[in-house]
């Protein structure tokens, strides 16, 4: 075990004090210092946007669209109200990220909603929380109500007379809530599905007012960046993919868990420091980027840094940075028919392909693995996928899309075997 | 403006418009589901899916906006391959059976799987089977058909004003169904059946009786309110089994009220007079026409004779057409009565009225409203897809500001409202004319409430403004003086003062002189001062009048009365002749709706057993009393006589102008009174005989007596238990239910149902006891 990260993180850095959540811990480190000094400076919104821009700053929600420039979106001298939502709905399969920086940072994320909100000139912030993690949802109520006390959220913030209080919404656990506009149909009380755009959000959001959607690590890495420039951010990255990130790392591992390392990590380093591929097996496949990325065989993993250009050059996405790590006990038929599954039972039905393929590839790819797969059923999976991807409103179709023609690709064999003789060609 | 190409065609486009808008203009059919351009887009269904040069993927037609130099295919390679694997997800769980669904041959996703499906099935797996939903009487349900194209749901939150159906569950679970099995109550819940695109919402009373293609679909207007909506009357072997809307969008848009579309069954009532019938030493007799004609100028003659013309009282419907209201004030005339008036329900003739009222403006108009003062109206209830209209100027910021009896929940955001007993409601309107300043006589003791001034406010502000009258005001006791505070309200803010006419005719009976001459009386003196005959044509006077027991009683007590009617009405218990004319889709004839707008047409379908059109029935009365000016062979020449220049004879007349009133009603009646409206389905005699009308809970209002928790805890009554009502000398019995909609001291008892005609007038003292 060679591989450590000893540098400084962004996000979970609280961990190695003591209450980590403890806004006197975040307070005693330097937190809400940024904060301060923008309202006693009233430093202007777009030399905030700079910074976010110089240190490149990648959207940690999956997209990886970078938030200097979703900012820049917001319509400046608008008259009315606009609104910042973090998106804490951390739904995806593999991930589990942004319920630790609410348990173990939470302050350093008001600090990013209020920062944002500042620069954004919105009224109010939403955080909203995903349904199955209720416990966090008060504790977040709790570090709320600490920096109203304190003077960090509510009508005089730092004694700077502008007021800006931040939320708490609680989702209900659908999965397509964390789609932004679904998210925001959600808030607003109505059923979560997702909304076609244009119009964005950034135009016509939440009750119909501009509103910038940011993931909860990205907003929380906000703080850090005002605190430190934008360009000491970049540095503990590579260039375009600045700052550390969170991996959660899942599956057939020895340590799995979230680990807060600079982006361009490679791989190999990440799977050591995770304690290395479980008893011995051999590392098999890995899922890079949360369950909708498209699955990487061993082989090229291996080869890969941890950044979005880097996975995205391997033919997957870089997504949440939930790494699922699979070894060669694996059955992909199986592990493609639980993932299928998710899509099915998470598609909102509102759109047709996802709503009738999703069932039918779950289906079809159920078939195989009970001993009922026909020949022509791996070309039919391909088939109605294609008809799903780019056919619908969100990207849940691709999601639901991606696995399937990725195991494919890369695992024809294991499936065609399935197919001819019934059974598992894992352990036969 | 936008310079697009599509399908190599080049055209300009307004700013803003959509994919699909452009496709419209450009005349090319582009295949959709979700889409519908009076909805909200949803784009959903993916159908529209298109090439959009320089971008990725395919774009739904719907949601794209244009942009200038955009290059659209919508039958492109691509764009065909995406919509065909549309088609195949659509067609995967929906059952194939279109031979034994009732939309087969008239099902948007039946035509468009031709274009687009496959010839065989690549879905080897079991399809979806979804739970039937009951949507009440008028809605049939076929839900393992649904395509989820969300077209019901989002009709009754945009165009409805309220949200009956919804979509719960997700991905392929997700189901299209009402709230907790409640049914659909909406007054125009009938066009979600026109929008499902396929078979899962029906038409219940229609449901599997004849094929789409096996029906002649002929133009008729509607007879109940005074929209003159535009009907496609489906006829096979000479029944109209189902009626849908034609789209007009001055009038109807493509919207049909529940009222309009299910009316029809009453052609096929059991009530329907087929032959000829004289009573003869008490009992009725069949005879035929000619013995009938004769018989009835006869006995006209004597009575004529013996007590002067004016012993006779000649009323009408407002529902009857041009032509035969025509004819029938031209042979009272001829016969030398003034008698005469289709304003059945009117109680107040009060003032000099300088002509015949109607809406002031056009009814497309009042979508553009940004300020309205409804007066004494369940708007909802009387004229639903004005309500829509109104509902949509309502969400493009219009403030609706409501005087009335009840505070009845209109499904659109109310700004100001002053909700009084009948008896205070002109007192009510006076406050808001004096907050506007209005010139009118006797407002120096009126008190102005915080509420009537900030209506004045409301009414001061912005452009384009309307103050309506409805069926209340319309038909209270101090009804003109409403009219002449509305006319003066309207004058001191600029706004159009409008009349709500809530019967299809009811400009048309004004316009061609149906109304009392010098020395006659009108609709309400005819039946107070008792006549010794009576012509009835259409209508029942009995339900219709204002004061249904002085009219009963008249009738009842008259020597002679004949009754030209589609229907055996109550004139079969007092009535002497009783004539079978056609019903609204059996005869030729034309209406002239609220807006002054002429609409004729033919008829749909044959006259039920012996029944005439009623305009060649009174056509040949005029004949058998020798008149001339009798010979018609048309109704289009009965037309031209009744309005030589057509609708400039009509415009010529239109005038809401009232003059020569004094404000006599500002202080409040003591004491508990009635609220006497008319429920929806009991307005007139179509309605009154379709069972599924009269099955939905808007058929089922009025059958009890409604007060508000205080008044029933004052009296010492409970809820839901039978209670004594006692109007004048009469009493009645009926169930006592709660509704805090209503002001203190006002019992509202329905007008318009036979359990209450004996009580006597829709407004003034009433009160109840324990049983």
């Amino acid at each position: 075990m060679s591989a450590t990260y000893t540098g400084p993180k962004v996000c979970l850095w609280t961990l190695d004090h003591a209450n980590p959540a403890s806004l006197e811990t975040y307070v005693a480190n330097g937190g809400y210092s940024a904060l301060k000094k923008i309202l006693a400076e009233r430093t202007p919104a777009a030399e905030i946007i700079e910074q976010v821009k110089i240190s490149a700053l990648r959207g940690r929600g999956g997209a990886g669209f970078p938030t200097g420039l979703k900012w820049s979106f917001m319509p400046r001298g608008y008259d009315g109200d606009k609104y910042i939502i973090c998106n804490s709905d951390e739904g995806e399969p593999g991930t589990f990220k942004d319920r630790d920086i609410i348990e173990f940072n939470p302050h350093q994320l008001i600090e990013g909603m209020v920062i944002a909100g500042y620069t954004l000139g919105a009224k109010a912030g939403y955080n909203y929380i995903h349904g199955e993690i209720f416990e966090l949802y008060q504790a977040w109520e709790k570090a709320l109500d600490d920096a109203r006390a304190a003077g960090y959220l509510g009508q005089n913030i730092c004694a700077s007379g502008w007021a800006f209080d931040v939320h708490a919404h609680q989702g209900y656990g659908a999965y397509v809530c964390g789609e932004e506009t679904a998210l925001l149909e959600s808030i607003e009380g109505k059923k979560g599905q997702p909304h076609f755009k244009p119009p964005f959000p950034a135009s016509f959001g939440l009750y119909g007012k501009p509103t910038t959607i940011n993931n909860t690590e990205t907003l929380a890495s906000i703080p850090w960046i005002m605190r430190h420039g934008g360009q000491a951010f970049l540095d503990l990255g590579k260039p375009n993919n600045g700052g550390t990130k969170i991996f959660s790392i899942s599956g057939h591992v020895n340590r799995p868990g979230n680990y807060e390392i600079p982006m361009g990590t490679p791989f190999a380093d990440l799977l050591e420091m995770a304690g290395g591929v479980r008893n011995g097996h051999q590392l098999k496949a890995v899922i890079p980027g949360g369950s909708s990325a498209p699955v990487l065989p061993a082989e090229i993993i291996m080869d890969c840094t941890l950044d979005f250009d880097s996975i995205a050059k391997a033919g997957s996405m870089f997504g949440s940075g939930a790494v699922i790590v699979m070894d060669e006990t694996t059955c992909m038929v199986r592990a493609l028919e639980r993932l299928s599954y998710f899509y099915y039972e998470e598609s909102c039905g509102q759109c047709t392909p996802c709503r009738e393929g999703t069932g039918w590839m779950y289906r079809v790819v159920h078939r195989i693995e009970h001993g009922q797969g026909r020949p022509e059923d791996l070309d039919l999976l391909l088939s109605v996928g294609s008809n799903i991807a780019g056919r619908t409103i969100c990207a849940l179709g691709e999601a639901a899309v991606g696995p399937v023609q990725s195991f494919i690709k890369h695992f024809r064999q294991e499936f065609e075997y399935h197919i001819a003789n019934k059974r598992c060609l894992v352990g036969a | 403006m936008p310079l697009i190409t599509i399908d190599d065609q080049q055209i300009e486009v307004a700013a803003g418009s959509s994919v699909m808008d452009a496709a419209r203009v450009a005349g090319i059919y582009i295949p959709h589901f979700c889409y519908h351009k009076k909805l909200s887009i949803a784009a959903s269904c993916r159908m529209c899916l298109v090439e959009v040069e320089k971008a990725p993927k395919p774009l739904p037609a719907c949601a794209t906006p244009v942009t200038d130099g955009m290059i659209v295919r919508s039958h492109s390679t691509k764009a065909v391959e995406a919509q065909k694997g549309v088609m195949e997800f659509l067609l995967i769980n929906h059952p194939l059976d279109c031979p034994i669904c009732d939309q087969g041959g008239e099902c948007q996703l039946q035509d468009i799987a031709v274009g687009y499906g496959g010839g065989a099935s690549r879905y080897a797996e079991a399809k979806r089977v979804v739970r039937d939903k009951d949507l009440g009487p008028l809605i049939a349900t076929d839900m393992t058909r649904c395509i989820h194209c969300s077209r019901c749901v989002r009709f009754g939150q945009e165009i409805a004003g309220i949200m009956e159906l919804g979509m719960p569950g997700r991905g392929e679970h997700t189901e299209v169904m009402p709230f907790l099995e409640h049914h659909v109550s909406s007054e125009l819940s009938g066009n979600v059946i026109d929008l499902c695109p396929v078979g899962a919402l029906t038409s219940r009373p229609f449901r599997f009786s004849a094929r789409s293609w096996e029906l002649a679909r002929r133009k008729g207007v509607s007879p109940h309110d005074g929209l003159g909506s535009n009907l496609a009357l489906q006829v096979k072997d000479n029944r109209v089994l189902r009626v849908t809307p034609v789209e007009n969008e001055a009038i109807n848009e493509c919207w049909l009220a529940d009222r309009d579309r299910f009316s029809y069954q009453a052609l096929d009532s059991d009530e329907r007079l087929t032959r000829p019938m004289v009573k003869d030493g008490g009992r009725w007799v069949e005879v035929d026409w000619l013995k009938a004609m004769a018989f009835a100028a006869g006995a006209l003659k004597v009575i004529r004779d013996t007590h002067g013309a004016e012993a006779i009282g000649f009323i009408a419907s407002p529902r009857q057409t041009v032509e035969e209201l025509y004819l029938f004030q031209k042979l009272a005339r001829a016969l030398g009565c003034e008698s005469i008036d289709s304003r059945i329900g009117q109680a107040d003739f009060s003032g000099r009225r300088a002509g015949v009222e109607w809406l002031g403006m056009a009814l497309a108009d009042l979508n553009d409203l940004d300020r309205v003062l409804l007066v004494g109206s369940t708007v909802r209830k009387e004229q639903p897809l004005i309500a829509q209209r109104l509902r949509q100027a309502v969400k493009k910021g219009a403030q609706m500001n409501v005087v009335h009896c009840a505070d009845d929940d209109l499904l659109c955001r109310v700004a100001n409202k002053l909700i009084a007993r009948p008896s205070e409601l002109v007192g009510a309107l006076a406050q808001v004319a004096k907050a506007v300043g209005a010139k009118i006589d006797g407002l120096d003791t009126v008190v102005v409430s915080e509420a009537a001034q900030a209506m004045a406010a409301s009414l001061k502000s912005g452009e384009k403004k309307a103050v309506l009258l409805g069926a209340v005001a319309q038909q209270l006791p101090a009804a003109s003086e409403l009219h002449a505070l509305a006319d003066a309200i309207a004058k001191a803010t600029g706004a159009t003062l409008g009349f709500l006419v809530a019967a299809a005719n009811g400009v048309g009976g004004g316009v061609v002189g149906c109304r009392p001459g010098q020395g006659g009386a009108n609709a309400a003196a005819m039946f107070a001062a008792p006549k010794k005959a009576y012509v009835v044509l259409g209508a029942e006077p009995e339900l219709d009048a204002a004061d249904s027991a002085a009219a009963h009683r008249a009738l009842a007590g008259a020597g002679l009365v004949i009754a030209l009617s589609p229907f055996k009405t109550a004139s079969a218990d007092y009535g002497q002749v009783m004539l079978p004319v056609a019903a609204y889709a059996e005869s030729a004839g034309s209406y002239v709706n609220m807006e002054g707008r002429l609409q004729s047409w033919r008829a749909a379908v044959p006259p039920r057993g012996d029944a005439r059109p009623a305009w060649k029935v009174l056509r040949v009365l005029g004949n058998q009393f020798g008149l001339t000016g009798f010979d018609q062979d048309s109704a289009e020449q009965v037309l031209a006589e009744a309005l030589p220049d057509g609708e400039a004879t009509v415009r010529a007349k239109l005038n809401n102008e009232i003059a020569d009133l004094t404000l006599a009603h500002l202080s409040a009646a003591a004491g508990i009174e009635r609220l006497g409206d008319t429920p929806i389905y009991q307005t007139d005699a179509y309605s009154r005989r379709a069972p599924a009308l009269q099955a939905t809970a808007d058929g089922q209002t009025g059958h009890a007596a409604l007060a508000c928790g205080a008044l029933i805890a004052r009296l010492g009554l409970s809820e839901g238990k039978p209670v004594k009502v006692r109007q004048n000398d009469a009493e009645a019995v009926f169930n006592l239910l709660r509704d805090d909609r209503l002001p203190d001291n006002v019992v509202r008892l329905a007008s318009g149902l036979a359990a209450a005609v004996h009580l006597g007038p829709r407004f003034g003292p009433i009160s109840l006891e324990k049983m």
